[in-house]
């Protein structure tokens, strides 16, 4: 097992010519995981308050809500953000032959990036908060931000622009998702803020809220699923054809759903069914997706076993395609009576945004860190396996547990209980919900803990180790 | 066009967003374009709530030192500090405003919420809210007292013994009184739904108000 992070020899020569700067990949991916482990720490606390047992009562800078939004911001800011700009730096130049715009621009984003994420956090526990759901970048970050997402944008499209030839499926996404970014933070961050109120703004709100994960998350995750499943499986993605359908079709509908987020609210009836038919839709385009990948996997499913980053990646599409299905069904108007402002809805969030790009995220950093660092592999595999099976199993469990709290919530409400019966209700729920929390933010203690032993062992020396012998210094792999 | 870089650009990146956009976006903007956006002035113009001078005549020496007179400019200023610590503390994260006409929402909160409640600048953005771990707050003017509102803050499980609310212990100053912002997050509160016509509204007082949204005045909005 431990060769399974050396699995793709051949594009070692990039590096060579210095095409990939791995150390700025090797920076992201690091920086990214330490802001999961702060974002994860920081729901743990808000979860602790469900559990009237809030450790850090009567601090106003340990205000509940402001660490709620710490979670959030710090998962999609901090950690989300990171890591696909590490994956982009380390897949662009190698799909295309060419650096990135401008080698220098890269380390200017990455240290304004931590900046604008840092200052986020400042701004939020100062109480500046803007009342936008994912968004709540204080307003005075979010013309930065926007700098920021634009400068990312030339930084990684001319490699994409400039390179001949047809393009593969996985630039396609990142063509997408590099205009589509900028534009949805625009759209968010300063339109129901400065122009719109009431419902009109709800409607943008809702866009914004779903665009962030459909059209900056998701894109960039099939990207990286397109490259590096085939890596992985030495093999070429079974359909092209679907491949086709899986992106167009996402393009389409993805943009028109956001209204789905409020349903039953003043924002026109009809846009609402709208909203509702476009969620549907998706559901039968992801259903192309999957199949693709899972008739890319036929006959490899060893694979499974054997290695490490091709289970997170086919365990995180699973999910995706649970999180859809689910979607298509708590779209409808009949599920939203019930659910809609219940736990339900927490247990989705969390099943998207951990359960798969978490999962894919964590995979990449599992197939690619030791590579972008020199070193020869991990420093335990079985730790690995133990991330995995604690991460993935605590996961399954707080899905389940929160999907029941928020139809046990739903119906409460509907029955006219009283609110305390619903809380009383939801304690057991709860508590469950903080446990598989925890056992997650310890699986994700331990796989910091074999990164830091991994970067700590020596690193490969020239043309030695697992690798062929690609001969010569290798400028690209210095230790980080 | 489906593979070639100027179509993904142009066509799915730009033209589908801006589909979508103005579909989803720009269309709801025009259709309420009629309503004019409200500022937190032109809404105190139609008086202020009783429980605001209530605080004044409690706390005469706090509340001069405060806001001065319980008058519109004070009670604007009031609202205006309180929908920023609603929205800086996260309150909206716990708490919807926004009563839905199913699940029997309207027999435990009140009139169903309409469009032109949200018209104006406290809701920029809008405060629909997501998840309702505590209950809805859209017509919550009138339905405690401010005493009640001043223990609750301080120490929910002192009136909601299974209250899974934080303790805003910040809010007030050595001696328990609500300081400035705790005030104001009272008034805040007291502010949610004063504008209807029929308010407060009990949960068991059979059918909200005078029926569906669309038939309800609302004062002033
Ligand atoms: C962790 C979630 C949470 C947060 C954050 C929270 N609340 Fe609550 N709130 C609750 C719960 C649960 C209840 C119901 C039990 C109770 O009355 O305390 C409640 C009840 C209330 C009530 C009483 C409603 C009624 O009439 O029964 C008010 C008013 C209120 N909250 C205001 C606020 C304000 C203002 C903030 C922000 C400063 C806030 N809440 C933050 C959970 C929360």
């Amino acid at each position: 097992m431990a060769s399974q992070a050396h699995a793709v020899p051949a594009s070692e020569s990039h590096e060579i010519r210095g095409l990939v700067d791995t150390r700025i990949v090797a920076f992201y991916l690091v920086t990214g995981l330490i802001f999961l482990l702060i974002s994860m720490l920081a729901g743990f606390l808000f979860s602790m308050q469900f559990l009237q047992h809030y450790p850090l009562k009567g601090i106003a800078l340990f205000s509940p809500g402001k660490w709620r939004l710490i979670h959030t911001n710090g998962v999609a800011y901090g950690f989300i953000a990171n890591i696909f700009l590490g994956m982009m730096h380390w897949a662009i130049p190698r799909m295309t032959l060419r650096p990135v715009f401008d080698k220098r621009l890269s380390w200017f984003i990455y240290v304004a990036w931590q900046a604008i994420v840092l200052a986020t956090v400042v701004g939020l526990l100062a109480g500046q908060a803007q009342a936008l759901e994912w968004g709540e970048t204080p307003i005075w970050v979010d013309p930065v931000a926007q700098l920021g997402l634009i400068l990312v944008a030339i930084n990684f499209l001319p490699p994409i622009i400039r390179a001949p030839g047809p393009m593969y499926v996985t630039n396609w996404y990142f063509i997408a998702a590099l205009v589509w970014t900028p534009l949805v933070y625009a759209m968010g961050s300063f339109i129901p803020q400065y122009f719109f109120a009431g419902a009109p703004a709800g409607a943008i709100g809702g866009m914004f809220i779903h665009d962030l994960v459909g059209l900056f998350v998701t894109p960039l995750g099939w990207g990286m699923m397109y490259y590096s499943v085939p890596i992985l499986l030495k093999k070429p993605v079974w359909s092209h054809g679907l491949s086709l359908i899986g992106f167009w079709g996402l393009a389409f509908f993805y943009p028109l759903t956001g209204i789905h987020h409020f349903l039953f609210s003043p924002i026109p009836m009809f846009l609402q069914y709208g909203a509702v038919i476009s969620t549907i839709a998706i559901e039968f385009v992801v259903t192309t997706v999957i199949i693709n990948f899972f008739m890319t996997l036929r006959g490899s499913g060893d694979m499974l076993r054997s290695n490490i980053p091709i289970r997170w990646y086919y365990v995180g599409m699973v999910n995706y395609f649970i999180t859809c299905l689910q979607c298509s069904f708590q779209t409808t108007l009949t599920f939203q009576k019930i659910i809609h402002f219940t736990d339900w809805v927490v247990g989705h969030a969390h099943l998207v945004m951990f359960g798969v790009f978490g999962f894919w995220l964590i995979g990449f950093v599992v197939q690619i860190l030791p590579r972008a660092c020199g070193k020869a592999g991990w420093y335990s595999n079985s730790i690995n396996e133990w991330v995995f099976w604690l991460t993935s199993s605590s996961m399954a469990v707080m899905f389940v547990d929160l999907m029941i709290a928020g139809l046990v919530q739903g119906y409460q409400w509907r029955d006219l209980a009283p609110w305390e019966a619903s809380l009383k209700a939801s304690t057991p729920f709860w508590l469950v919900r903080t446990v598989a929390g925890t056992a997650m933010i310890v699986a994700q203690f331990m796989f910091a803990y074999n990164i830091v032993k991994t970067l700590a062992a020596k690193p490969v020396a020239a043309g030695a180790a697992a690798r062929p012998a690609a001969g010569g210094a290798q400028p690209g792999l210095a230790p980080a | 066009m489906f593979e070639s870089k100027t179509g993904i650009f142009l066509v799915a990146g730009l033209g589908f967003f801006a589909l979508a956009f103005l579909v989803m976006g720009l269309l709801p903007w025009l259709i309420y374009r009629g309503e004019p956006i409200l500022t937190v002035d032109d809404m105190v113009q139609k008086g202020i709530v009783p429980e605001f001078v209530e605080l004044a005549e409690r706390f005469p020496k706090q509340f001069a030192q405060y806001f001065g007179k319980p008058d519109e400019k004070s009670f604007a200023a009031a609202i205006r500090r309180g929908h920023q610590l609603y929205v800086g503390e996260a309150c909206w994260h716990c708490h919807s405003q926004q009563v839905r006409p199913v699940s029997n929402e309207t027999l435990r909160w009140g009139p169903v919420s309409h469009a032109r409640e949200y018209q104006n600048e406290l809701q920029m953005p809008v405060l629909f809210g997501t998840r309702r771990v505590g209950p809805d707050l859209a017509r919550e003017a009138g339905r405690r007292t401010n005493d009640w509102h001043i223990a609750h803050f301080f120490k929910p499980r002192a009136v909601a013994p299974l209250s899974v609310m934080p303790e805003y212990t910040w809010f007030f100053d050595a001696n328990g009184v609500p300081n400035r912002d705790g005030m104001a997050l009272i008034t805040y509160m007291q502010w949610l739904g004063s504008w209807l016509d029929h308010y407060p509204y009990y949960q068991g007082e059979g059918p909200a108000g005078p029926g569906p949204a669309e038939k309800v005045n609302m004062r002033g909005i």
